[in-house]
């Protein structure tokens, strides 16, 4: 079976400095795979990349959606890699910060829904199901990342692991089937950590999707994920099951290099 | 904090010595342009030490007043009881019919029978005012909802207006006829100049905007062949009912109830439209592009639709501009226009409705009323955008976001949010 | 060829007060990202506050080149002083605000100094002793005046100084620190407070020098024109390069060219047209300006 995810020789430059250089990545699908490396390294970079907000200097990125030929997203925009079933969350959480928790899951269903002004102004019937459903679809996802106890509050008031939840439910009401999060236990506590692992474990499993990750915490890079890939400086230096990465003397270097590093 | 440990007369104290700093360095800083005149005639020169004597006293109480809002500001920030507390009561009162139907049905009935109350000067105002309210909600789309800082919106009245005027001038094109379709312009040139800004920066669009706005304005003034220049155009028709001649009082009247269902249907359009998918685009755009267009939603079209949709209103309110006045000529449509109908959204709320009637209504007929208040209208306008940016950002009624009620539970159908959606 | 030289050194002229007005703009904007739209106001205050002191200062029979450099003096400590008041009033409490907000309060903030300056003084054009007197050694020259020349020689001066005091002085570095990364310079220990008001106060000295000048050339003043003038020197900061001085300063000069050539063979009435055409075109073809580096935001 093709990879849903397949990316050749990504390198992408900014000004005079290299920051992804012939990057190889692939998710099969179903699967969970971690993305780690040192602070810099280019993770975010490369998801950058792969969702259209910038213009990879060279390489290929190629999907496969489940239903839907394989496709080219190289020069894409990221609404429209988002429409073709990918979608991420960010590391400086970047929520709509003025508008309800419920709100910001709506907006995420913008590109399955079509009503236009003339809807808006007008409400008709059809207007008022695809609204209704908008509704009752984000409801659900924010019932999986256990937040419909909040719909009606601001984004901004949320603590913080509440806020990153809300990024992976708004990031799945876009139907995707690669998930992309980056950093997703980025300032958790241990408990909160733990319940992050089932979730995502369970969203996997639920949704029928496949994830790519980028963390930091080990414990849990180590226990959810079936591959990892190791970035430094913008190079891949290492790929395998955890066992075999844990094990490669580069990562092991690369990581005693970076102390400071969570 | 720590106010309460220090004992309080050297409190005091300092807090005097702050002031009086204050109150000097402004007696200082406002000396030779308040205090000193010169009479460009017979070159003297006329000082009004008064003035620094004013200039001092307002410092020193001011600067007590701007040192105890900042301090609430702060404490604000890290509480923010009464934030939720006003937001509860707003809540409270949109959605709770007991307490906000008799009131709309009063008012209702105050806006019917205006006329036959007031003067045919009165109503005049009131129309203008009516007009700003529509201006403002029109601006809110794309200022308020979808955070494109447009500075240059008066081109868009001005088009509307110029449109009208032209069109009735050479082709005795009708208001009725003409409206929808100043409308229509107005969006097609907020679509044109919406295109190639795209890309830019908040504060580069402003910017652009801003020297689009004049552009337009010193292009109908130099091309006379085309909109007769600063002489303008006179004599356009107002609006008739069925070739019935009206008196000059009628015709206000009519043009007053005219602009309430203007005004009411600008108001049910942009109320629905902000909880509306478009809406929540405009918003989510507003509060961070990158997330916004990694949602899945397209940036361009989005913006394009705002500006286009901002612009309609402007030339709905130009056309009707040119028949109220019937006269209209470049100097209506300055830079000036443009704040103040920015003002007006921002003083109000940026992204509220109420707000930005409220807005205008202070604004416009606050001058109108207050002769004495009028020559000081601008600088009143200047600072009130100041202090509200730096106290109150969500502006006098800040937006409120639609409440959505589920019951527990069953995940079929999940509630009764959309009845409160689509009511 | 004659028509030419004219047209060449009006819009040299023209330019280097652009540049001069262009250079508060630019330095703001590189430290913290806000154009300043009440910059216009202070090279218009920096005008009346001039001509203020020089009719104050030519009652008690100072005349001359003394009594130029006196009231130009007092011209620059006043604009200065507005400049950091303004600071301190209108944006220090935005820092943390949203995008928007340091803009419209800017915008406020014009409004409100035109309206102050309108009601205090006056709405009609006042003129301007011409404080610049004629050089005897430029009787016999035609393509310029003295105070033009006068004109293009301070800003030469004035561009150096700066250039100077930014890449050689302490407060310069610290300006380039902050300019480059906020929350690092301050990490190391740079007061980030100060350096701000050290920017808003030589960029505003700058616009007060253009305002003595360019008045004392043109010889009569309003409460207006810090308006326009305000809007031209920013479309020269941006094409330039905005946050890069010398991109500040081409940028002036190529405003200041395109207008006199444009308004001298193709038509006056437009004159503000081509300016706000530029600015269009530029912003919408070249954002980043002619010097500037093209930049992409960090997700
Ligand atoms: N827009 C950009 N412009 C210039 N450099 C960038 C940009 N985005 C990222 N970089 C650089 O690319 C490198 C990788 O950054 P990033 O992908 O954020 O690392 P990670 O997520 O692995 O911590 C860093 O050196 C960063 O400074
Ligand atoms: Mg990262």
């Amino acid at each position: 079976m093709q990879p849903v995810l397949d990316v050749k020789k990504l390198t992408m430059d900014f000004g005079g400095l290299r920051a992804l250089e012939g990057i190889d990545l692939q998710v099969n699908r179903g699967e969970i795979v971690a993305l780690i490396g040192p602070n810099g390294a280019g993770k975010t970079t490369f998801f950058n990349c792969i969702t259209g907000i910038y213009e990879p200097s060279g390489g290929d990125m190629i999907i496969n959606p489940p239903d839907k030929p394989a496709k080219r997203i190289n020069k894409l925009k990221p609404n429209t890699v988002t429409e073709s079933g990918l979608a991420r969350t960010f590391q400086n959480i970047r929520l709509f910060q003025k508008m309800t928790v419920l709100e910001n899951v709506m907006v995420a269903r913008h590109c399955r829904t079509r009503s236009g002004i003339l809807g808006a102004i007008f409400r008709g019937t059809k207007t008022c199901a695809e609204e209704q459903e908008m509704v009752d679809f984000s409801y659900r996802m924010l019932e999986k990342v256990g937040l419909e106890g909040y719909v009606n509050d601001l984004a901004q008031e949320l603590p913080y692991g509440a806020q990153r939840r809300l990024e992976i439910a708004r990031a799945m009401a876009t139907e995707p089937f690669l998930l992309l999060l980056d950093e997703p236990a980025a300032g958790m506590n241990p408990r909160e950590t733990r319940e992050l692992d089932a979730l995502i474990t369970r969203i996997r499993d639920e949704e029928n999707l496949s994830i790519l990750l980028i963390e930091h915490d080990m414990k849990l890079v180590m226990s959810i994920s079936q591959r990892i890939y190791v970035l430094d400086y913008g190079k891949m230096i290492a790929r395998g099951t955890p066992a075999e990465v844990a094990a490669d003397p580069n990562v092991v270097k690369a990581y005693l290099g970076e102390t400071f590093d969570a | 904090m720590d106010s309460e440990k220090r004992p309080m007369l050297p409190l005091i104290g300092s807090e005097i010595v702050k002031s009086t700093l204050t109150a000097l360095w402004f007696m200082f800083l406002t000396f030779p342009i308040m205090v000193i005149k010169i009479s460009p005639l017979d070159k003297t020169i006329h000082w009004r030490w008064m003035n620094l004597v004013y200039v001092g006293a307002g410092a020193f109480f001011l600067s007590f007043l701007w040192r105890y809002f900042m301090e609430r500001k702060v404490q604000g920030a890290r509480a923010d009881e009464d934030g939720g507390w006003q937001k509860r009561a707003g809540q409270r009162i949109s959605t709770d019919r007991r307490i906000y139907l008799p009131g709309l049905i009063a008012l209702g009935a105050f806006v019917a029978i205006f006329p036959f109350l007031f003067s045919s000067y009165q109503t005049s105002i009131m129309i203008t005012a009516l007009m700003y309210v529509m201006l403002g909600l029109g601006l809110n789309i794309v200022v308020g909802l979808a955070g494109l800082l447009n500075l240059g919106y008066v081109a868009f009245y001005a088009v509307g207006a110029y449109f009208f005027a032209l069109m009735n001038h050479h082709f005795g094109l009708g208001f009725w006829f003409a409206l929808p379709m100043a409308g229509a312009i107005a969006a097609i040139f907020g679509i044109l100049l919406g295109f190639p800004v795209l890309r830019l920066r908040g504060d580069y669009l402003a910017i652009v905007t801003l020297g689009f706005g004049e552009i337009i304005r010193l292009i109908l003034e130099n091309w006379n062949d085309f909109s007769f220049g600063p002489s303008g155009i006179a004599g356009i028709s107002r609006p008739g009912i069925m070739g019935a001649s009206l008196t000059l009082h009628q015709h206000t009247i009519y043009l007053y109830y005219i602009m309430i269902v203007m005004v009411v249907f600008t108001m049910i359009v942009v109320g629905r439209l902000r909880n509306s998918r478009i809406g929540r685009a405009w918003i989510a755009l507003r509060e961070d592009e990158v997330a916004c267009q990694a949602m899945g939603i397209d940036k361009a079209k989005t913006k394009l639709m705002a500006f286009a949709l901002g612009a309609t209103w402007a030339g709905f309110v130009g056309c009707i501009f040119a028949a109220k006045t019937t006269f209209i000529n470049p100097s209506s449509f300055t830079f000036m226009e443009s704040a103040i109908i920015l003002s007006i959204v921002v003083l109000g709320g940026m992204g509220s409705i109420m707000g930005v009637v409220v807005g205008a209504f202070i604004l416009i007929l606050l001058p109108e009323y207050l002769r004495a208040f009028s020559e000081y209208r601008m600088l009143v306008f200047g600072a009130s955008m100041v202090l509200i940016m730096v106290f109150r950002p969500q502006g006098i009624i800040g937006g409120i976001r639609q409440h959505y009620t589920f019951q527990r539970k069953p995940a079929a159908d999940a509630g009764e949010g959309g009845d409160a959606a689509c009511a | 060829m004659e028509y030419f030289l004219e047209l060449f050194f009006g819009g040299l002229t023209r330019g280097s007060i652009y540049a001069l007005i262009a250079l508060g703009y630019t330095m703001v904007y590189g430290i913290i990202e806000l154009i300043n739209f009440a910059h216009g106001e202070i090279y218009m205050i920096g005008a009346f506050t001039a001509l203020i002191a020089a009719s104050a200062l030519a009652m008690l029979g100072m005349d001359g080149w003394s009594l130029l450099a006196l009231s130009g003096v007092i011209a620059i400590i006043y604009s200065a002083a507005y400049g950091f008041t303004i600071e301190k009033i209108a944006y220090k409490p935005l820092r943390k605000a949203q995008r928007l907000s340091p803009l419209i309060s800017a915008i406020g903030m014009s409004i409100f100094l035109q309206n102050y300056v309108l009601l205090a003084q006056t709405s009609d054009f006042l003129s301007f002793p011409a404080l610049i007197d004629e050089f005897s050694f430029m009787e016999n020259v035609t393509i310029i005046g003295s105070a033009e020349l006068v004109i293009i020689i301070t800003t030469a001066v004035a561009t150096a100084i700066l250039t100077l005091f930014i890449k050689f002085t302490r407060m310069g570095r610290a300006m380039r620190a902050v300019a480059q990364d906020k929350t690092m310079a301050m990490l190391l220990g740079v007061n980030v407070n100060r350096v701000i008001s050290a920017t808003f106060i030589i960029g505003s000295a700058l616009a007060a020098v253009g305002g003595v000048l360019i008045s004392s050339q043109i010889g009569q003043i309003n409460f207006y024109i810090g308006f326009i003038a305000g809007i031209k020197a920013f479309t020269a900061a941006v094409l330039g390069g905005i946050g890069s001085i010398p991109g500040a300063v081409l940028g002036g000069l190529v405003l200041g060219w395109t207008e006199s050539f444009a308004t001298g063979y193709i038509s006056s009435d437009y004159e503000d047209v081509f300016a706000f055409g530029l600015l269009v075109f530029i912003l919408i073809f070249r954002p980043a300006g002619i010097l500037g580096k093209a930049s992409s935001e960090k997700v």
